[in-house]
């Protein structure tokens, strides 16, 4: 009796990957992550590096712990997942100082404090610990991904509006500025990014009624 | 004196741990929906930042610091430790919560039932973490400064939580637009209570 071998990218498995990036997004459904989302989204630079760096920790701590997960005794896995994740971070803190130290010292605490994103410690303990690697590595692709491409959009309507830039580069005319166009330095201030995730919860879950939540 | 109360007055308004850096949202969504169980919350939060953000200063000042382990050999006064704080904060914090949850349960039940299911989820609460990091990156001169700040941060979490809660409690009565129910007009009153504590701002302290 042969167990049929299950394709790489078979429908589950690109379920896996696809589902979080809408309809079981971490940030607009799990709630998971808020705190890094919201504070670094001034700029899309940060945005960009921020995401990279949860991706590959997400992805590598998937990939360990699932690889231990027989290993691991049930009643410290938080601990052991801790400091799995916690040697990661280092590793990617490390990294971001040597080769982006500019872009490093805006994110001040916020690298550190990926370990306490509850991206990756709800990934581990819903996921990685109870399923194979595979699996594993494309659940941490996807919702690095579902994370990234809400930091990114946030990032970009506050650093289009708040600062007329992308990326650093001036995207709004001088023209505009001389007719009396003014950045709304609103944008730039902490609330407005709660406000503008709000604004892409609503439009995602106008379009996805099954995501409406009771009162 | 002096200098304590402004830095626990400007961390409680100013510096928020909520309004100003969003740290800890995840619990502060999670467990707003009554005002009972977000005090509880916000009770068990005061009291590890209290005791873990002067036990990591400890730790940052005399052994992770640049030259922190000057007081052990002369030998040792070149060693710069730094690169390992994130793992020794974060070991500091789970085992601290573990142990104040053992010595809760044992001397005060009453306490242990009222924040128990709490303890283990600030293990993992952002706004631990960051307040141990913020104590770091700001370099507080005294341990007394370091737990003055770590009080008022929780302090601020506990008023950020309660008051949401408070709000959310009564929200359930407003007709919200359906889609926006639930997490999104939550987002927007955290948002608006945000732009209300900017006005602290001006404060010079």
């Amino acid at each position: 009796m042969s167990e049929k071998k299950e394709a790489l990218f078979s429908k589950k498995n690109r379920k896996l990957m696809t589902d979080p990036l809408d309809g079981s997004n971490p940030i607009s459904v799990q709630v998971l992550g808020i705190c890094s989302a919201l504070a670094i989204t001034v700029q899309v630079e940060q945005a960009f590096v921020m995401s990279a760096a949860v991706m590959a920790v997400l992805i590598f701590g998937n990939l360990i712990v699932s690889a231990m997960r027989n290993l691991i005794p049930s009643r410290i896995r938080i601990i052991v997942q801790l400091v799995i994740v916690a040697a990661l971070v280092i590793l990617v803190n490390e990294l971001l100082k040597a080769f982006m130290p500019d872009v490093s010292e805006k994110l001040s605490v916020f690298v550190g404090l990926i370990i306490t994103n509850c991206i990756i410690m709800g990934r581990l303990e819903a996921f990685a610990l109870g399923n194979k690697v595979w699996p594993s590595l494309l659940d941490a692709i996807g919702n690095g991904i579902g994370y990234g491409w809400i930091l990114v959009v946030v990032a970009f309507f506050r650093e289009l509006f708040g600062s007329g830039k992308i990326f650093g580069f001036q995207i709004i005319p001088e023209s505009f500025y001389d007719a009396g166009y003014m950045n709304n330095n609103m944008m730039i201030l902490p609330p407005m990014a709660l406000i503008t995730v709000a604004l892409i919860i609503w439009v995602q879950r106008s379009k996805n009624i099954d995501l409406i939540e009771e009162n | 004196m002096q200098d304590l109360v402004n830095i626990f007055v400007k961390s409680v308004f100013i510096d928020n741990m909520i309004f100003a850096y969003f740290l800890g949202m995840c619990s502060y969504l999670a467990v707003s929906k009554t005002v009972k169980t977000a005090v509880g919350l916000g009770a068990a939060v005061i009291f590890v930042l209290g005791i873990t953000v002067p036990i990591n200063y400890l730790l940052e000042n005399y052994v992770l610091k640049a030259g922190a382990l000057a007081w052990l050999s002369d030998d040792l006064a070149e060693v710069d430790l730094s690169f390992l704080s994130f793992i020794m904060f974060i070991a500091v914090i789970a085992s601290m919560v573990q142990l104040v949850e053992m010595i809760v349960e044992k001397i005060s039940p009453a306490l242990y039932g009222a924040l128990g299911i709490f303890l283990p989820l600030i293990a993992v609460n952002c706004s631990i973490l960051g307040g141990a990091l913020f104590m770091q990156e700001r370099q507080y001169s005294t341990i007394a400064e370091a737990t003055a700040f770590g009080l008022g941060s929780g302090f601020g979490w506990l008023l950020a939580i309660v008051a949401i809660a408070a709000i959310r409690e009564k929200i359930r009565y407003s007709n919200v637009p359906a889609p926006l129910r639930g997490l999104g007009i939550t987002f927007i009153i955290t948002g608006l209570m945000g732009i209300a504590f900017m006005s602290f701002m001006g404060i010079q302290l």
